[in-house]
């Protein structure tokens, strides 16, 4: 049974990828929509009996196959490494991705490169498999890539479009910033183990004495995570990768690949020091925090959604460093869920909105933006089931009682509150409640906005119409999967659940942990827990209060706010400036030091080459005027003085005797005189 | 082993094939003219098949670099024998061929990248037989390298490649062809006057018992001189950690260093890159560069091992400085072909960055970067040559929207470009990372600032692919064609190979295995 199972999950893996293959070369010659919606089909079926078997027959076991890749230079044994997170993770990818290619059907028609765009979905599908069931760092290094590059390809679908072109790249690039982190703490891993799989380093870290090693490798394979989670402070790509295709944005950068990160923490949480774990939990809270602020003042339902995840992949983050394993774990798997169905239900939202933009396009329509809330209100009487389901999964999100969200993130408060009291972390308990209310008021400010209310056109609202059936399937699903009973039957504690059953702290934790640490992080806090609940649910309250406040029943005026306090507006309407800084300090200054070596190497190394050159040209030219003048100069003089002196003498050759004689005689007198 | 066909064996023939075809065409009638480049392909594809012979029946198991018996295909012939005045000794010098995990891979790459570059320069037309005797000319010295076993022999082939090229670029180039000419030409002179210097005070250094006379003699076997007990006692060279090993080592490091380019060596490349037509374009980068390389694991790591351990610091320095400041000066460039040239600069970083690491897994890493960024440099001028053929510019700032209009095309420039960037399932990725891995052990600080290169390559790379290829087109190219069949047959194969390799790379790793393994034995033991 084993070896079926590892041999499906093979499947599982590959059949995305000949997908993939497929349609990049015969795409365009069949219904590529068709083919690729029933490959993910097939794989999800896969998924679910692989899942199912594992957790009703093997609970406890894990699953691993393994053979040699590389031999040399050095051994890299890579495999499939099947345990319950890997198994409730393939579900969740292949579920998600089956849904995302049912609503593209409807929702890409007529693009121009429509099967470019499931091919890509298949290249996507197969390297988030491949992080999830890999069993080592180096190949899930691999994967990691594939996934930032099919995120490329994804966010710059619409590549003739210069804003998708540069979000594309700006993801890419900040990702791969993260990436050198991640790589350098392999090298670090490999150097101190000489091996890369999960088993082998895990089984030799006990051998280890030197615990800030493992602090340092730790968080160095977090800043992979750091960047593909969208954690502080390389947040800012994700945002601007909603430039993507809607149902892209939900797939990719709502449920699946941003999870990637949170998925990694887990994979290597028994080497992850106490250390490591609280710059984790603080830098999950810090980006739950700061995200949740730029959300509130966002006016685009895509740049809503996509701050809110940022925002709950920080409180996954903070889960798991607060030694939260199963509840950030179980927050990711909650989260995909309903934030699949936001995003899918924006994309709904997006749909008929452009529809009725393009439907009135010969009237003067053309500012209008069909993704900026403040040009929907009003939407609920049209698009009834958008509107429920929409309205079900922000219940999740804002953790109101009964859905899946409160479940999951009362589990993460619960954890901050304890590992914030036990290490005198009071700062990460804060942070998060505050999240919670500023979640539930942005939400709720995009649910009224949106969807209640009159629509300010009312020649537009005519046009809006609610979407096919194809679409609204997944959105119903993903609704009714946002409730608590999936996940566990009493709605107020997960305790007792099959996800708490199965998924639990590893137990080789590393010795570094201190003996309270290891208690608190696995003795169940029940006083806490509802001391959470209630503060938590309390919070949530305030924040659809405000929103009511201020959206519905317009009782206090948001403009006002913003004109009262501009500095703070400004400072979150302009994401906290993280991208200005990024553009003048990191982005220019490469630039600038580009051009700074470039001038360099054409003017100074090659002004040297050339230099050197033209200095060789003059001594040259001056010992060439040495030679023609001087050394020429005396031969050709000698020449002369010889001719001269021949010219001289030639004067006395006169052929006559009595010269002769006279000479002779002058001769002979001088000699008589001179040896007298 | 041995394979001969008329008593010549392979190593020969793969050598002096390209004169024979250089001798047909300089007997071909001015009206055939263009007969020429079809034997050019003949010759090449010939290579390519015995290249493959070779690769085929390579015995994985010997070791080869110091010993004689692990060399394989060996030919020995005494070549130049001369009873000199007593000082000066009896002059011997060998016509000595062989090869070892070091040479293979090189003579692979050399097979390839010369058959996708007579493709290259199908389109010639400016005199025809000229080129392509020069070419082969030129086909001759590289293999010659890449084979030769004497230093000597290794020397001439050396300098013959200088002259072909030197009129490749000078004749057949762009506009300031002359200069870039001149330029390569004696930058490169200046470097074999170095290891010309060295050659020779190797060779009163070196002495060995002739096998048959008994006689003392020197040699320029590069084999003996790898051998420390070969070297006379109180010769200039005799010794460990000498001053004047020390220096020998250095003259050499520049020689070979002028090639590769290493910084500050490299301002050659460029110009001759963007003056060079395609076809040589490709073979500089794909080939020459390498012969840099090569040279450094061919001769002056096994004979200096002492000098190398003790330079290996700065060798690393300028490695880093190399894939820094390389892409740095690539991203900040108009020019395409000259961004290119310049990223070559940044990957031929890494190379040296993994010999410096002086363990195997750098080494093997630096070798695998020596194969992959031929076949992918090689692809990416091709590319740049595909753009310039029909439009005849090459500034970036005029592209864009290509994507769309060319297909094909793109989909290959996707390929090249990505495994520019080092992406993982392209053959980059693999050498990238041996290099980084092993350069880490002994070099972490200086590796982990090589590893901003990454980023730096991600974004140059993307960020010129969005110029050209993404975005909307200028209506002045409305009219371009997709790319012909001729253009797919040189990309295509490069593409497998790149995409292979990087999947599945141990048919390349295995070939070096056991050389490398021997090489690095050789340097810890100094």
């Amino acid at each position: 049974m084993q070896k079926t199972l590892l041999q499906l999950s093979f499947i599982v893996f590959i059949l995305p990828l000949c997908s993939f293959l497929f349609l990049i070369f015969f795409g365009k010659k069949l219904r590529a929509e068709i083919f690729a919606t029933s490959v993910i089909a097939v794989t999800f079926l896969l998924s679910i009996f692989i899942a199912t078997i594992k957790f009703l027959s093997f609970p406890q076991e894990t699953f691993h196959y393994s053979f040699s890749w590389i031999n040399f230079p050095i051994k890299i044994e890579t495999g499939i490494l099947l345990d319950n997170p890997a198994a409730i993770m393939l579900v969740i990818v292949t579920f998600i991705s089956f849904l995302v290619h049912l609503f593209s059907i409807e929702y890409m028609k007529g693009d121009v490169r429509y099967s470019r765009y499931f091919s890509y979905l298949g290249f996507f599908t197969t390297s988030m498999l491949g992080i999830i069931l890999t069993d080592n760092l180096f190949t899930m290094y691999m994967f990691w890539e594939l996934v930032g590059i099919s995120s490329y390809l994804l966010i710059g679908h619409w590549y003739e479009k210069t804003s998708a072109a540069n979000a594309s790249k700006k993801a890419f690039i900040v990702n791969r910033i993260g990436d050198v982190g991640m790589f350098i703490g392999i090298m670090l891993l490999w150097n101190n183990f000489h091996t890369l799989t999960f088993e082998g380093i895990f089984s030799s870290l006990n051998t280890i004495e030197n615990t800030s090693l493992l602090t340092v490798a730790g968080l160095l394979l977090f800043c992979g995570a750091i960047g593909k989670s969208a954690q502080f402070p390389l947040q800012v790509w994700l945002p601007d990768a909603m430039e993507g295709p809607t149902p892209v944005s939900a797939l990719i950068h709502a449920a699946t690949m941003v999870a990637a990160g949170v998925y990694l923490v887990l994979r290597i949480f028994p080497l992850l020091t106490i250390e490591a774990l609280t710059v984790i939990a603080y830098i999950g809270a810090v980006t739950a925090f700061i995200a949740a602020t730029i959300a509130v003042v966002q006016t685009d339902i895509k740049k809503i959604l996509a701050y809110s995840t940022i925002s709950q992949l920080g409180y996954m983050m903070l889960g798991l460093g607060s030694l939260g394993y199963t509840a950030g774990f179980f927050h990711l798997v909650t989260h995909a869920i309903f934030k699949a169905g936001l995003f899918l239900g924006a994309g709904s939202v997006i749909y008929a909105m452009h529809n009725s933009i393009q439907a009135l396009h010969h009237t003067k329509n053309h500012d209008v933006d069909a993704q900026n809330i403040f040009f929907m209100g009003g939407l609920k009487k049209k698009m009834p089931i958008t509107f429920w389901t929409f309205l079900m999964c922000t219940f999740a999100l804002t953790g109101i009682p009964l859905t899946s969200g409160f479940l999951s993130k009362d589990e993460i408060l619960t954890s901050a509150l304890v590992f914030g009291n036990h290490t005198n972390n009071f700062l990460l308990p804060l942070l998060a409640f505050s999240t919670v209310m500023l979640t539930s008021f942005y939400m709720f400010r995009l649910i009224i906005v949106a969807f209640l209310g009159n629509h300010i056109d009312e020649k537009r609202i005519e046009h809006i119409h609610e979407s096919p059936k194809v679409m609204l399937v997944p959105l119903i699903v993903l609704a009714v999967l946002s409730f608590f009973v999936f996940y566990s039957f009493n709605p107020f504690s997960v305790s007792n659940s099959w996800f708490t059953k199965i998924i639990t702290l590893p137990r080789s934790l590393i010795s570094t942990y201190l003996p309270e640490h290891r208690k608190f992080a696995v003795t169940p806090h029940q006083q806490i827990h509802t001391l959470a609940m209630v503060v938590s649910f309390g919070a949530t309250l305030l924040g659809i209060l405000f929103a009511f406040l201020l959206y519905y029943w317009k009782k206090i005026s948001p403009q006002k706010i913003a004109q009262k306090s501009r500095l703070l507006y400004s400072f979150f309407s302009q994401q906290w400036y993280f991208d200005r800084f990024y553009n003048i300090f990191v982005v220019k200054g490469t630039l600038a030091f580009s051009k700074i070596f470039s001038w360099f190497d054409v003017k100074v190394i090659d002004g040297c080459v050339n230099g050197t050159a033209v200095l060789f040209q003059k001594i040259s030219f001056v010992s060439g005027k040495f030679d023609s003048i001087i050394v020429d100069g005396i031969v050709n003089f000698i020449a002369y003085f010889s001719g001269m002196l021949g010219l001289g003498l030639r004067k006395i050759q006169t052929g006559k005797v009595q010269t002769y004689i006279a000479l002779v005689i002058v001769g002979i007198l001088i000699l008589f005189f001179v040896y007298k | 082993m041995q394979f001969t066909f008329l008593n010549i064996g392979i190593l020969t023939w793969l050598t002096f094939l390209p004169l024979v075809g250089m001798l047909c065409i300089f007997f071909l009638p001015q009206k055939k003219s263009q007969l020429a480049k079809w034997i050019t392909l003949g010759c090449t594809t010939i290579q390519l098949l015995l290249a493959t012979i070779i690769y085929i029946k390579f015995d994985r198991t010997l070791a080869g670099v110091n010993s004689i018996e692990g060399m394989q295909f060996k030919e020995i012939f005494p070549w130049i024998s001369i009873n000199s005045t007593e000082w000066f000794g009896k002059i011997s010098i060998q016509y000595f061929l062989g090869i070892d995990g070091l040479s293979v891979p090189m003579i692979l790459l050399t097979a390839i990248i010369s058959f996708i570059a007579v493709l290259a320069s199908w389109k010639i037309e400016k005199s025809v037989k000229g080129y392509f005797s020069l070419f082969l000319l030129l086909n001759t010295g590289m293999f010659g390298v890449f084979v030769a076993l004497d230093f000597f022999l290794f020397f001439i082939f050396w300098e013959l490649m200088l002259l072909p090229m030197y009129f490749l670029i000078g004749v057949w180039g762009g506009e300031r062809r002359e200069y870039a000419a001149v330029k390569f030409f004696l930058y490169t002179l200046f470097g074999s006057v170095l290891i010309l210097l060295v050659m020779l005070a190797l060779y009163f250094s070196v002495t060995v018992t002739d096998a048959i006379t008994g006689e003392k003699m020197h040699t320029f076997n590069m084999l003996a001189m790898m051998n420390p007990q070969n070297f006379e006692n109180n010769s200039l060279l005799f010794g460990l950690h000498t001053y004047w090993r020390y220096i020998a080592f250095i003259a050499l490091f520049i020689g070979f260093a002028i090639k590769l380019p290493l910084f500050p060596f490299h301002t050659w490349l460029p110009d001759a890159h963007v003056e060079a037509p395609t076809a040589i374009s490709v073979i500089l980068a794909g080939i020459l560069l390498k012969m840099g390389g090569y040279g450094l694991v061919r001769i002056a790591l096994p004979i200096f091992p002492d000098a190398a351990i003790h330079y290996v610091y700065p060798i690393a320095f300028l490695g880093f400085i190399n894939i820094v400041y390389g892409a740095l000066c690539a991203m900040a460039q108009k020019d395409f072909k000259k961004l290119i040239a310049y990223s070559s600069v940044s990957h031929m970083g890494i190379v040296v960055l993994g010999i410096a690491a002086l363990n195997t897994q750098g080494m093997v890493g630096a070798m695998l970067q020596m194969f992959n960024h031929g076949t992918i440099t090689a692809m990416l001028f091709v590319i740049v040559g595909v753009l310039y053929d029909r439009t005849h510019t090459r500034q970036i700032s005029e592209f864009g929207g290509l994507m769309n209009k060319m297909p094909k095309y793109s989909a290959l420039v996707v390929i090249a470009f990505f495994a520019s960037l080092g992406l993982p399932g392209l053959s980059g990725f693999i050498s990238e990372a041996f290099s980084f891995l092993g350069a880490f052990q002994t070099h972490q600080w200086l590796t982990i600032a090589s590893t901003s290169g990454i980023v730096l390559t991600a974004a140059y790379m993307l960020w010129t692919f969005q110029r050209v290829y993404l975005g909307t087109l200028p209506e002045k190219w409305n009219s371009l064609q997709d790319i012909s069949k001729r253009e797919l047959l040189m990309l295509v194969p490069l593409a497998i190979i790149i995409i292979f390799l990087g999947i599945y790379p141990t048919p390349m790793l295995e070939l070096m295995n056991t050389s490398v393994n021997a090489l690095v034995e050789m340097v810890k033991v100094k």
